[in-house]
């Protein structure tokens, strides 16, 4: 590689480091990410110049404009709820797309590899199979393709460790004598491992999966820089592989519980027992005239946006509602659940789509000590991050998660489509209890019925 | 095996950087911020090129669809997240008063 693109890779290398940078913060954040993107093509450009025996430039042209297109159309189109399972397929062809650059530059290569390079490839492949059939497998929990439980096989934990020490057994051997019928069989393994990995994941951690998977495709992506001695994949990688990880054990710390918790089962045991008991309790479910009534004559009202509200389209109607409410002189505020939504942050992007303005919007620590002074709580389409299981019951499986502490309101409403528990799969008491009040319909149509009662007081 | 150890350093340097730039995001952030990381290991599409540009037989196929996986990858991934951040700075007044509130 010519002096001049080593520092252009320097350059762009620079940028990625910037971007992350400007992402932590958002005044800076976009101006963060294009200069991100600028690096990249940056990059892009001058690879194209880097050899004499650099063949088929037409052919490479035409794959790249393919996969832009593909990539921005996916981008543009994609609905903001569907965020999450975008972001894990966009991780999974990145991973996958490493293990193949390993695989081209070994069987190119072969036997001439020195050891190094060898053992970088042997971690490219690997890594980036698991994290391309992991998050392929979490794209379908997340679009609902397949169930969001957890699924746990017959000795699970047993052919998943068998797997898993058949890879680690084939990559030694790969490494001892290389050969293109083991690589073979690493990959085979490694993207089994990543199936087997993800399946026993519950639906409410998934979030956390793909940012573990985020960091895993970025180690891939640097040790597939060893394989090719290119110094901005390794930079770019590591970049991306070291903040995913501190990023997956942020958000681990929201949920309440130990990352290894979350991967190798809580959710398994107790699943069971938390949805069976309760099955015929009575609930008090009541009109949109009733929340109307409820809503207007309250002094203090605090919103709980979930995943629910959402789906059903309805973050302009709430925030009609609570422009009405404000008006009445109400105080209204939004509580924001740290994993509110599929994706830690998610409900931030959501209501930031419907201009809610952000002085409304609360985080948990702050908002969760006026609950007790609230009139009103109105939950809509959340349910497990208000459960207050995860407080109480030491079975449960989402014990220890920080709730929002909306049974201390001296009235709470819940808008559910129906008495399906949330996204976890768990039963929530607070449904039963003598303050709430259910009302039951998509997220949308009950609040456009509420904001005409209210306009009608 | 000079490069080696080379490249050895920058891969340690470049962990101990990752963690250092994000160690302060504040949670409203994550969602854009993982978008955004996913968007920059994208750039393994340098190196989908450079080997389909070398390579011979099958492995050119194999090399083409890495190249469009890549690419999906990357393009995609800036895309999108600046489509989520363009939403949040939409509101420039709104803004201000949070960011006082966070630092």
């Amino acid at each position: 590689m010519s002096t001049g693109a080593q520092l252009v890779n320097l350059v762009a290398g620079v940028c990625f480091i910037l971007a992350l940078k400007g992402l932590s913060s958002p005044k800076t954040a976009r101006r963060g990410n294009l200069l991100g993107a600028a690096g990249a093509a940056l990059a892009i450009i001058v690879v194209f110049s880097t050899g004499a025996d650099f063949q088929r430039v037409p052919l490479i042209v035409i794959a790249l404009l393919i996969g832009s297109v593909i990539g921005w159309i996916a981008a543009r189109r994609v609905q903001m709820t569907q965020m999450p399972q975008l972001v894990a397929l966009f991780n999974g062809v990145g991973g996958g797309a490493a293990a193949l650059i390993a695989v081209i530059e070994f069987t190119s290569a072969g036997a001439t590899e020195s050891t190094v390079a060898v053992v970088a490839t042997v971690l490219t492949v690997l890594i980036g199979c698991v994290s391309f059939t992991g998050s392929i497998v979490t794209f379908l929990k997340l679009q609902e393709l397949m169930t969001t439980a957890p699924v746990v096989l017959p000795a699970g934990r047993l052919i998943t460790s068998a797997v898993a020490a058949g890879s680690v057994a084939s990559a030694v051997v790969l490494i001892g004598s290389p050969s293109t019928i083991m690589l073979a069989i690493l990959c085979l393994f490694s993207l089994t491992l990543g199936v087997l990995f993800v399946l026993p994941v519950g639906g409410a951690d998934v979030p956390i999966v793909i940012s573990l998977l985020n960091a895993f495709t970025g180690l891939s992506v640097a040790a597939s820089g060893y394989v090719l001695e290119n110094v901005l994949l390794i930079i770019a990688g590591t970049l991306v592989g070291a903040s995913g990880t501190l990023l997956t054990q942020l958000m681990a710390e929201a949920m309440g519980r130990p990352i290894t918790n979350t991967l190798f089962g809580a959710f398994k045991a107790s699943t069971a027992t938390a949805a069976g008991s309760g099955e015929e309790r009575p609930y008090r479910s009541s009109s949109a005239q009733d929340v109307a009534i409820m809503l207007g004559y309250a002094q203090k009202v605090i919103i709980v946006p979930g995943y629910g509200l959402a789906v059903a389209q309805a973050q302009n109607t709430i925030r009609e509602l609570v422009d009405l409410l404000t008006e009445r002189g109400i105080q209204v505020e939004y509580a924001i659940h740290p994993v509110a939504g599929r994706m830690p942050g998610h409900m931030n992007v959501l209501l930031a789509e419907a201009n809610v303005p952000y002085e409304q919007l609360k985080e948990m620590d702050e908002v969760n000590p006026e609950f007790s002074t609230t009139d009103v709580a109105l939950v809509v389409g959340a349910n497990d991050v208000v459960n207050p299981a995860a407080r109480e019951d030491k079975t449960a499986p989402i014990y220890g998660m920080p709730i929002l502490d909306v049974d201390q309101a001296r009235q709470v409403v819940f808008l559910k489509r129906s008495m399906r528990p949330g996204f976890a799969g768990i039963e929530n008491d607070l449904l039963f209890q003598p303050q709430t009040s259910l009302l039951f319909g998509d997220a949308k149509d009950s609040l456009t019925k509420v904001v005409a009662a209210v306009k009608g007081l | 095996m000079s490069t080696d150890l080379a490249l050895l350093t920058i891969f340690v340097l470049s962990v101990f950087v990752g963690i250092e730039v994000i160690s302060k995001v504040s949670s409203m952030l994550h969602t854009p911020l993982m978008s955004g990381a996913n968007a920059i290991h994208g750039i393994v599409l340098v190196g989908a090129i450079s080997v389909t540009g070398t390579a011979s037989g099958f492995a050119v196929v194999l090399g083409v669809i890495a190249i469009v996986m890549s690419s999906i990858n990357l393009v995609g991934g800036f895309v999108v997240t600046d489509r989520m951040l363009e939403m949040f700075a939409g509101r420039k007044p709104a803004k201000k008063s949070d960011q006082g509130g966070d630092a």
